[in-house]
């Protein structure tokens, strides 16, 4: 790559993927979602205000952590875990949550609504609403409130209304287009806050912009405590917003490879998975042309993964683009091995990832080994996992 | 001149509005949609608009969310929804029929060759809810290569310049969508549409269809003041889903409300 990195284009294209396809009562309000994101993100005082959140509310930055001990073990490349797990509200999705919100007040808006898979992003959205004195409303699959339900129960206590979405596969894409139900319906006074790199135009720039935190301190961290910048980043992907997060300030360090893993369930071979970038074909949902998990006649897939973050059919367009122009690579990692990683972390670290997290730890228990001592890696340790402590036991026979 | 622009001018003539149905294909099951077409011309329709079923209806109300996940259920696709317009076309050439649907099945087949399908199927208009005018050039074109209409939404808060852009980039007819919210939901506000269509009628001359919460009759003759034709889909369907054991019933239903429709527009100058 000779040139600077410079996307998305004016109109939010990513070569093919992104753009803006939503029906037409969403135009106005995303046309004034867009000004407003131009003229703040530009404004020194809007900057100010929100870097201090970040310090002082969020508490960033969030440390750079040598993991020797599993390095050690693993036998090859030095790791470091990115800590968005230490965040206030336990992972990344904070830090998009609290500049959205900023906009929302900025641009008089008296209502907030959110779609969550896990729920962090819920917890993360309920948790700037209650801060602000802003209703919030989320949409959460009827399938991820009963496996999320400790989630669940913290959105209320933060004042959230949670609508169990009925629809659908009633997972992620299910909350989404209840979501934008709600927004088409309610545009006047509504901010929709997207906690994905995913959505229509500027919501893949704009969040991407937002969760860019991660990499920019990563990489000064980085320099600090090695000298040099990493050989290679590993995030989990599934919308990809602390994947692009972490990725985005190295884009045009060429030496550093980006790797995103993909949930692959019970195997990318069985159909039951939700890694569209390994096994999908460019379409459109939810605003966006990216890869998609779709049939023959366009009929969106379920999809299946053990983390409810994860379990989407789609991803966010610059993932899409960052896997053509092969700047990214996208591996896959199943369920059983994500518990690998998860019980690797927790034994070797002390340090319990979110599932989502976990699919990333698992693919560096791959990757280190064929790296020299030498070479350093990233990893986005983008969430804690007390939220998965029921899935965990359920799967390991063990009642609670 | 195409079937839309046609049945238009002739409507005009004799000063009456178009009633234009939809249905979804394949609801609640692929061999109940060819008949139902042909009833509801009987009734008194002028377009019918076929809704192609999609796994994500993003601007559909719980109505028509059920009806697309019944029509799913059989299997119905894009590739059957056009598969029924030609059956329907075969003993009716002259009802427009417009499809109308999402943006993914048509990707999945590509542009081009959607365009070719729906050539060969003889379809009027092609509206796609999540394709608005910045995204639209490449499929607008080759479906106007091939004499079919492509049918744009404009809302409550479109503003001038939108609306301008949709003159430009539309034919056959716009489709008003009068309310903010989902199909099925609450009740118009007649002042408020009468009041936008001054606005859209000073920038276009294509017809304007006025839809989304248009439940009975009356709703129906005062909306047909308005524009040029008056939208009715999730009435319908409630119709369909009231009488799913039964869908002859279902069908008789939706007649008489279509045909009481009719009986009520065409008294508005009355």
């Amino acid at each position: 790559m000779t040139e600077k990195y410079n996307m998305p284009d004016a109109r939010g294209h990513f070569g093919p993927y992104g753009g803006l396809f939503v029906a037409e009562t969403l135009i106005p309000p995303i046309q004034e979602l867009n000004a407003a994101y131009q003229q703040y993100m530009s404004d020194p005082e809007f900057i100010a205000e929100l870097d201090a959140d970040l310090q002082h509310y969020v508490g960033r930055p969030s440390p750079l952590y040598y993991a020797e001990r599993w390095s050690r073990e693993l036998g090859g490349a030095q790791i470091y875990l990115k800590r968005e797990d230490l965040n206030h509200t336990g992972s990344h999705k904070i830090n998009n949550t609290v500049g959205q919100a900023l906009l929302a007040k900025r641009m008089g808006k008296t209502r907030i609504i959110a779609e969550t898979g896990a729920g962090q992003h819920g917890v993360a959205t309920a948790t700037v609403a209650a801060r602000l004195g802003l209703e919030c409303v989320v949409y959460m699959g009827a399938v991820d409130v009963a496996r999320q339900s400790l989630n669940v129960y913290r959105m209320k206590l933060l004042g959230a209304t949670v609508v169990a979405v009925e629809s659908g596969s009633k997972t992620l894409k299910d909350a989404l287009n209840e979501a934008l139900r709600d927004w088409v319906t309610n545009v006047d006074n509504t901010f929709y806050i997207i906690g994905t790199v995913a959505g229509p135009h500027p919501y893949p720039a704009m969040v991407r912009d937002f969760q860019a935190i991660i990499g920019r301190e990563a990489k000064q961290q980085c320099l600090a405590q090695t000298g040099r910048l990493p050989d290679a980043l590993v995030a989990c992907v599934g919308g990809g917003s602390n994947a692009i997060g972490l990725f985005y300030p190295f884009i045009n360090d060429e030496s550093v490879k980006l790797i995103g893993v993909e949930a692959a369930g019970d195997g990318v071979e069985t159909g039951r998975h939700s890694a569209p970038l390994c096994a999908g074909k460019p379409g459109v949902l939810h605003g966006n042309r990216t890869y998609l998990m779709s049939d023959e006649d366009g009929e969106v897939i379920e999809t299946h993964s053990i983390s409810a973050g994860l379990d989407y059919p789609g991803v966010g367009p610059e993932h899409a683009w960052l896997k053509d122009t092969g700047r990214a690579q996208y591996v896959n990692i199943t369920d059983t091995e994500a518990l690998e990683g998860f019980h690797a972390l927790t034994r070797m670290e002390g340090i319990i990832p979110a599932l989502e997290s976990a699919h990333a730890m698992a693919y560096t228990m791959k990757l280190a080994p064929t790296m020299r001592k030498d070479e350093i890696i990233i990893i986005n340790l983008s969430g804690r996992g007390d939220k998965d402590m029921q899935t965990m036991a359920k799967r390991e026979g063990i009642e609670l | 001149m195409s079937r839309l622009a046609t049945t238009f001018t002739e409507l005009e003539k004799t000063g009456r509005k178009a009633l234009i149905p939809f249905i979804t294909a394949g609801d609640p099951h692929p061999e109940f949609t060819v008949p139902m077409m042909h009833a509801m011309v009987e009734a008194g329709v002028n377009v019918i608009e076929l809704g192609v079923p999609f796994s994500d209806p993003m601007a559909d109300g719980p109505v028509i969310q059920r009806a697309s996940e019944r029509a799913l259920a059989h299997k119905m696709s894009l590739r059957k929804t056009l598969a029924v317009a030609a059956e329907f076309r075969k003993t009716n050439q002259t009802t427009p029929v417009v499809i109308m649907g999402y943006l993914n099945p048509i990707e999945a087949m590509g542009y081009e060759a959607f365009a070719n399908a729906a050539q060969a199927a003889d379809i009027d208009g092609v509206l796609t809810v999540d394709l608005p005018p910045e995204e639209a050039a490449e499929c607008t074109a080759l479906l106007k290569a091939r004499g079919i209409d492509p049918i744009f939404l404009l809302a409550p808060n479109s503003t001038d310049e939108r609306i301008e852009k949709m003159n430009t980039l539309g034919s056959g007819y716009l489709y008003y969508v009068s309310l903010k919210g989902v199909t099925g939901a609450g009740h118009l506000n007649t002042a408020d549409v009468e009041q936008k269509l001054h606005q859209i009628k000073a920038r276009t001359n294509l017809p304007v269809g006025i839809g989304f919460g248009v439940k009975d009759a009356d709703m129906a003759k005062a909306v047909a003041a308005l524009g040029d034709g008056v939208v009715v889909g999730s009435a319908l369907i409630s119709k369909v889903e009231a009488n799913l054991d039964n869908p002859e019933r279902a069908k008789q239903e939706i007649c008489e409300l279509l045909s009481a429709m009719r009986l009520a527009m065409d008294s508005v100058g009355a």
